[in-house]
């Protein structure tokens, strides 16, 4: 008998795969603009760190909230007391206020359908245990953030049938590729609770058309099954054609009379549009009232602190600073992908032009590759961390099934940062076609080109990572 | 319509009980020193509101340990970015050490073991994953924490166990106890892989002692199980004995399988702090420790507050005084307490932590059986209006035991429930005429009367601020308040 669970021994928690591990390297030998120009640049990270100004500009016009005060009053011992799994009232009411703003109030959302949670990461995982028992499936589009096999999966014994989408349409999901995830399903014997979807797309960086969304509510009418639909970044949408929310589409098409409405559940989180990870703000949003019922129960396993949720609850509600926010982030967003397309296109590489949200954008490099293959992604993903010094995402973590593609991040930094990594990224570029397998370029010797992948991927999964997984 | 889960559908979250009636009771119906003085006192609530006066006189005191404050804000940014799950450093060090210092510094814990959780809640659901796969099961020694069922089996599929203790030896686990359940659950083929204790005890508040301690470490060596120790109430202890960690008795046994030992913490009690969701897992298994911490991804403590409590619990002449003083009220409030009930004629269990007793009222039962037990409860709720929680809440199998908080009003408050119970009992005692008049007395115009009230936090607040996000005519159950 083993001494712990099956869950504890197995590795569906998915840390062992190349996404986790090019994290570690850049742990080891980070870049510093003083202390460590040479290091490697983050560019795997998806995080906010474009508008903090606008955050602590608030905080210094508001310091009642710092004192734990409301209109003078210490209210410390109501936070520190208040536990109750159905949220702080009022932060409940300003977070929905502030979705339906992101969503230039098109569609409203009723407080008492929101449910709290531990981040996103927490959201998602309390979806599946609502939706779906050990052994279920739901379908993912492909390619898809590497932390979904963990969150989905891993506690909840569910699993993921990927929706395989390719650059033939701009990885667009179409009605084929929907029939044979659903069939291939079949084929393995599981039953298909469901169909999750990130919108804007990690790590596309794209917004779903109005037609995507609609094939997925008809295919979902048709199946009789749930759509989650993770809106994690839809404050981050800084290009046209605009976000548009499968609410949206379901209101303007009526839906909200017919059965599917209860199927369909929204996953948000304040992590990426507030550029506030650390605070642990997602939240489930469901027109069914089981599914409201019961993921707010579950949700005592990783609720909010009461001290987050009341200094969100006043910065959200002061709709002069939302409104200017979410412009703001997005004039910065805009201007720091152009940046970022500029100094590819300087490399000569191309992306995914449709990218017009994330805080990330969808990179192709296939041309560099010796030989379409996934060996290959990864030699020169290797080559690029450890020789041009960029952290950046390889597609096969993110299961794309074409090889060449990367996820590169670009509101994670200073604008001189993300200067040099274009600078280091067209260096590299020059020196490689030049190079055209006649002229070894240098490898540190820890890392010889003969080194199998899967080698490399059991030596340093035997480590231990130390930092929560981006998305 | 497409069915849900069976979690999601099943009741295996506890919320269905009609143990909930007390507190839809008091809902309905909350005391309010001025403005409610016929309301239901919440009795069974353990909350430690004895020492916030500290806790905010320190706040005020270090404005730099908030990222909202002018003179902590150049810290806002890094600590927002900050989604590690390893914790931020300062804050686990200040954990550890805080740990110890509760323990009285005859322990040393390793900050690198130290694994974050939403609340104690998210703790013991997250040991329950990493020890147990679905279908086994946890020896649990009874009375339990009521929401041990929805923590320790909800989601994970672990089943718990009880070992019943009862009055005739003071509710003490025994070894022979414990091998009973060990070889009937055999029998039954099930699968136990360990024995989850609460030490101090909730609804006990009794402290294991060393000799007792020595021999769970040693059954569950023997049978090579897992020991998890939820030591949630340890700084609750308000006088002698000494409490006892499990990680001393670590420290002192010749052998012991550390990979078989793990605690679980929480500042919600020691504190008072549980709208902050701080959970720990300990654990002295290395693979434990690695797997929890990758599963707390799902239950992180925020990193604001682990900012705000990492300089507040490395303060330590702030920590000593804290300690000093809440172990202090607790010990003032308890006196003033079971000394009431003693005028009264009631006895509790002796006990010298926690924020609670264990009330005996064996002898107001009509019979000593369950049905009885809920009928006197009834009474309570309904008659003195008092919401205290029923010792079969807790699994416990004598009936006629409660569970009465102290710890979470006020002096006046405390004075008010203790003459409504005495005056009760008095009635009791003047015979079941009198008392059966009174309870056909019809309560639900009392409680009409009450509908349009609106609901007020206990005592001190103002009166605007409402913190349900309900209307007072949707009573809410305990397990709202992730912990009770």
């Amino acid at each position: 008998m083993s001494l712990l669970s099956r869950k504890a021994i197995c590795n569906t928690h998915g840390q062992d795969s190349s996404y986790f591990l090019g994290w570690q390297e850049y742990e080891k030998n980070p870049f510093d603009e003083v202390q460590n120009p040479n290091g490697i640049i983050q560019m795997g990270l998806a995080e906010n760190q474009l508008s903090f100004d606008l955050l602590e500009s608030w905080l210094a016009n508001n310091p009642d909230v710092a004192g734990f005060k409301r209109d003078g009053n210490s209210i410390f011992r109501e936070l520190a007391l208040f536990q109750d799994y159905h949220g702080l009232p009022s932060f409940k009411k300003a977070l929905v206020e502030f979705m339906a703003e992101i969503r230039g109030n098109r569609v409203t959302f009723d407080p008492s359908r929101i449910v709290l949670t531990a981040g996103a990461t927490s959201a998602n995982e309390t979806l599946m245990f609502c939706l779906a028992e050990a052994g279920e499936a739901f379908l993912l589009p492909t390619p898809y953030y590497p932390g979904f096999d963990r969150d989905l999966k891993w506690r909840t014994g569910a699993e993921i049938v990927p929706i395989h989408c390719t650059s033939s349409n701009g990885f667009r999901i179409t009605a084929s590729a929907l029939e044979e995830a659903y069939q291939e399903a079949e084929k393995r014997n599981l039953r298909v609770k469901g169909v999750l979807v990130t919108n804007p797309s990690n790590p596309l960086g794209t917004t779903m058309t109005r037609s995507e969304l609609n094939l997925l509510i008809k295919f979902i009418t048709a199946k009789n099954i749930h759509l989650i639909s993770d809106e994690i970044y839809s404050g981050t949408v800084f290009n046209s054609p605009g976000f548009v929310s499968v609410m949206e589409v379901l209101k303007d098409g009526d839906y909200d009379k017919t059965e599917v409405w209860n199927r369909v559940h929204i996953v948000y989180s304040l992590s990426k549009d507030l550029g506030l990870p650390g605070f642990r703000v997602g939240a489930i949003y469901s027109n069914d009232d089981m599914v409201v019922a019961a993921a707010t129960k579950m949700s005592s396993f990783g609720l909010v602190s009461s001290q987050t949720q009341y200094l969100l609850s006043a910065l959200l509600s002061d709709k002069k600073f939302t409104k200017n926010y979410i412009s703001e982030n997005q004039k910065r967003l805009r201007k720091r992908q152009r940046m970022l397309v500029m100094g590819l296109g300087k490399a000569g590489i191309s992306w995914l032009e449709s990218n017009n949200a994330g805080l990330f954008c969808w990179v192709d490099m296939r041309h560099l590759l010796h030989s379409n293959t996934f060996e290959e992604e990864m030699e020169l993903w290797k080559k690029i961390v450890y020789d041009v010094g960029l952290n950046i995402s390889p597609g096969s973590s993110c299961h794309c099934t074409e090889p060449g593609w990367f996820r590169v991040c670009f509101a994670n930094m200073s604008e001189a940062t993300l200067n040099l990594a274009m600078q280091r990224l067209k260096n590299f570029v020059v020196e490689y076609s030049t190079a055209n397998g006649h002229k070894r370029l240098h490898h540190s010797p820890k890392n010889s080109k003969k080194k199998s992948l899967t080698q490399w991927v059991f030596r340093l999964s035997s480590r231990d990572r130390d930092r929560e997984s981006d998305r | 319509m497409v069915v849900l889960s069976k979690i999601a559908t099943n009741d295996r979250h506890g919320e269905n009980s009609l143990y909930f009636d007390g507190w839809k009771a008091y809902d309905m119906n909350p005391y309010h020193p001025t403005n409610n003085r016929d309301g239901v006192i919440q009795m069974g609530l353990a909350e430690n509101q004895l020492c916030f006066d500290l806790s905010e006189d320190w706040i005020r005191k270090n404005p730099k340990a908030s990222i909202c404050t002018a003179e902590g804000v150049d810290e806002f940014k890094n600590i927002a970015i900050f989604q590690d799950y390893h914790g931020l450093p300062e804050f686990r060090q200040a954990v550890a050490s805080f740990m110890g210092r509760v323990r009285g510094g005859r322990v040393k814990f390793d900050q690198e073991r130290i694994v974050m959780s939403g609340g104690a809640t998210g703790a013991n659901e997250l040991i329950m994953f990493c020890l147990a796969d679905p279908g086994d099961a946890f020896l649990v020694p009874s009375p339990y924490y009521p929401a041990f069922d929805r923590d320790l089996g909800w989601r994970t599929g672990v089943q718990i166990v009880p070992v019943h203790c009862d009055s005739s030896n003071g509710f003490l686990i025994t070894k022979a106890a414990l091998e009973a359940a060990y070889e009937k659950a055999q029998e039954d083929n099930i699968n136990i892989k360990g024995l989850l204790i609460a030490n101090p005890s909730n609804p006990l508040g009794t402290v294991l002692d060393r000799e007792t301690l020595k021999s769970l470490v040693s059954f569950v060596n023997e049978k090579n199980i897992h020991l998890v120790c939820d030591e949630i109430y340890a700084a609750t202890l308000f006088s002698t004995p000494d409490f006892v960690s499990i990680s001393e008795i670590m420290q002192e046994m010749e052998y012991c399988n550390p990979d078989l030992i793990h605690i679980v913490y929480s500042l919600s009690k020691d504190m008072g702090l549980p709208g902050f969701r701080v959970g720990i897992v300990y654990s002295y298994n290395d693979a434990v420790v690695s797997c929890g911490r990758k599963m707390s991804s799902f239950g992180l403590v925020s990193s604001q507050t682990q900012h705000l409590l990492a300089a507040m619990l490395s303060d330590e002449e702030f920590v000593g005084n804290f300690l000093e003083q809440s172990s202090k009220r607790l010990a003032k409030r308890h006196n003033v307490f079971t000394k009431g009930l003693a005028k009264a004629g009631i006895t509790c269990l002796k006990s010298n932590a926690g924020l609670f007793v264990w009330m005996d009222l064996r002898r107001l039962l009509k019979e000593q059986t369950l049905e009885a037990e809920m009928a006197l409860w009834h009474v309570i709720i309904n008659e003195v209006k008092v919401n205290v929680s029923p010792g079969s809440s807790f699994h416990c199998s004598e009936p006629g035991w409660f569970r009465v908080c102290f710890a979470n009003m006020d002096d006046e408050t405390v004075e008010v429930a203790l003459q409504r119970i005495n005056a009760f009992v008095r009635q009791e005692k003047d015979g079941n005429n009198k008392a059966q008049g009174k309870r056909t007395k019809c309560l639900p115009k009392k409680l009409q009367l009450s509908f349009s009230f609106r609901r007020y936090d206990e005592g001190l607040m103002s009166p605007h601020m409402i913190m349900s996000p309900h209307s007072p005519h949707v009573p809410l159950s305990p397990l709202v308040r992730a912990r009770t």
